[in-house]
């Protein structure tokens, strides 16, 4: 056990590493939610706000500020599934897997690495939402639960990530199944209630994973109340990574060339 | 006690037999060569006794632990460097070094040290604080290697270590390989350079269509093949038929218009054969001679259809 958290942190040491030297891939996750935010606040805005929210919702960016953070989550996973392809495709990880470390060390160093950028991203992407007009009213007790949601929910994707990067045989098959957990929320209630939807959309975006997840998170900033929103996306979050996980696992410890 | 030991490994893909029955023994301190051409079955053997793969069937043992029941122990006495330099490019060499040397849990100290010893080593002072993706080929696989040896492996894996290197960086490959076989450590060597085996193995073992179809010495896959030949080269086919009819036992190829005559190409032979032409008033355009090699094996060997071999050899 000790050898595992101790390999792990030397493989999170490196993804710092290759974070701070090449701070591109991490920008660039920003970038895609801070552009999202631009778009719809700054052009959409106004007719989004003023023709599908319910009197008395409150103004648009504080509507759409928690989904666009959220998608923080999904936009920093295509690095992820990047790293992990390209360390495959290099042999580097057929190299860590002839040597004695502790197995899974390689994944979970990478997935606290992610995990720290992407979080890092989020509270980027508040500080730019709040530039731009959002006033979240959340208490202190609130703020923490809200950095626990976003934290779950990236835990959750990113390891799926790891778990394309593992599956896909080239670097832009990886980055493609990430477009998934990227644009997901794009049918979800983030951009706009589910009820102003056509029918089949609509039904789609309630049961989507997204959803809850983004109503937790705006309940717990804009005080809209959560519901039973948190327990699907705490459901939700749970599902993901245990799939990402053991999908992970599986792949990792696959003999090569099977 | 021998460092590697397999005996009748077998690996299929579905319905594609890879390795079909596969013995041998590798002598500690040694070096041994796989050969075989492209698709034999060299990477699968090395990836099945690195631990990467899983045999269908039969018994490995490396370094004393089976691969079956126990790989950790193998993965310990173990070093690989596979065939693609598998460095971190976004590290710097030191980096890659230290990483290794952490991963090893070598201690901070003696981690630091065996990183500057190796960098030395491997003349790769200069570069050690560049990023990898900066280097030549040639550094990339001094770095591979360097890699390979921070945890002073007892066996260790090269699989086509010098593919694609430059004569040079190929030489100093070579120096590296033969400074550890002194210090006592065994070398699984994959190549598709015969002189790369020949300069380098004690035993070489020669992998075709799943099988080894020969293993020994150099020396004694050198005898497998029938002598040498000094080669008669002429310009046109009336010329060449004259010769062939003086030189029975000659073997012609009408389209190259070339006669083999069988010798070894020592010094009295040649002269014999010089005497003997004059004297026949056969007048080559041009002679060469060719004594047995590798290649001559190695092809005679791997060739699919025995009606390719002649009572010469093989062309």
């Amino acid at each position: 056990m000790t050898a595992t958290v101790i390999d792990s942190v030397t493989m999170f040491r490196r993804d710092l590493k290759h974070a701070l030297r090449y701070p591109v891939m991490t920008v660039s996750g920003i970038g895609t939610a801070v552009l999202f935010l631009l778009l719809f606040v700054g052009v959409f805005g106004n007719a989004l706000g003023a023709d599908f929210l319910p009197a008395g919702a409150g103004r648009y960016i504080d509507y759409v500020a928690p989904g666009v953070i959220l998608m923080a989550a999904g936009t920093g996973t295509a690095a992820t599934a990047i790293k992990i392809n390209q360390d495959m495709l290099e042999g580097f990880i057929a190299r860590l897997r002839t040597m004695s470390i502790a197995r899974m060390s390689v994944l979970t160093g990478q997935v606290i690495g992610s995990l720290v950028r992407t979080l890092i991203s989020g509270v980027l992407v508040v500080l730019v939402a709040v530039a731009l007009g959002f006033r979240p009213s959340a208490t202190p007790v609130e703020y923490v639960a809200a950095f626990g949601v976003f934290a779950m929910l990236t835990f959750a994707l990113t390891w799926m990530a790891v778990a394309f990067g593992l599956a896909t045989k080239t670097v832009a098959g990886a980055n493609s199944l990430t477009l998934i957990l990227q644009f997901l929320p794009l049918i979800s209630s983030a951009f706009l209630p589910t009820d102003s939807m056509p029918a089949g959309v609509a039904w789609f975006a309630e049961h989507q994973p997204y959803t809850p997840i983004i109503e937790t998170l705006r309940g717990l900033l804009m005080g809209s109340g959560i519901g039973t929103s948190v327990w699907w996306a705490i459901g939700w979050c749970v599902v993901l990574a245990a799939v990402g996980f053991f999908w992970s696992r599986a792949l990792y410890n696959r003999p090569r060339g099977a | 006690m021998s460092a590697i030991e397999v005996s009748g490994l077998r690996k299929a893909y579905g319905k594609h037999t890879v390795l079909d029955g596969i013995d041998l023994r590798v002598a500690e301190g040694t070096v041994y060569s796989l050969l075989g051409p492209n698709g034999a079955g060299k990477t699968t053997t090395v990836e099945i006794l690195t631990t990467l793969q899983a045999p269908d069937a039969g018994t490995v043992t490396v370094a004393g632990h089976d691969l079956a029941t126990d790989p950790e122990g193998v993965r310990r006495s173990i070093g690989v460097t596979g065939q693609f330099s598998a460095v971190d490019n976004m590290l710097t060499g030191t980096e890659n070094l230290q990483l290794m040397a952490d991963l090893l849990h070598l201690g901070r100290r003696a981690g630091r040290e065996r990183v500057a010893e190796l960098l030395e080593r491997f003349d790769l002072v200069d570069a050690a604080g560049r990023t990898a993706v900066t280097y030549s080929g040639g550094m990339r696989r001094r770095l591979d290697l360097a890699m390979t040896l921070v945890g002073r492996p007892r066996i260790i894996f090269l699989d086509e270590p010098t593919t694609g290197l430059d004569p040079r960086s190929r030489h100093t490959m070579w120096r590296s390989v033969r400074e550890l076989v002194a210090a006592g450590t065994t070398i699984f060597l994959t190549t598709q350079y015969l002189d790369e085996a020949d300069q380098l193995a004690d035993r070489i073992a020669v992998l075709n269509g799943g099988l080894l179809v020969a293993e020994g010495t150099p020396a004694e896959l050198k005898r497998l093949v029938p002598g040498g030949h000094v080669r008669l080269q002429f310009s046109d086919p009336a010329r060449l038929d004259h010769a062939a009819r003086r030189f029975a036992d000659g073997t012609r190829d009408d389209d190259a218009l070339t006669l083999d005559v069988p010798g070894d190409g020592g010094v009295t032979t040649l002269r014999t054969l010089l005497d003997r032409l004059a004297h026949e008033r056969v007048e080559p355009d041009g002679l060469s001679v060719h004594t047995p090699d590798l290649d001559d094996v190695f092809l005679a060997l791997t060739a699919k259809a025995p009606a390719a071999y002649t009572k010469d050899g093989v062309r």
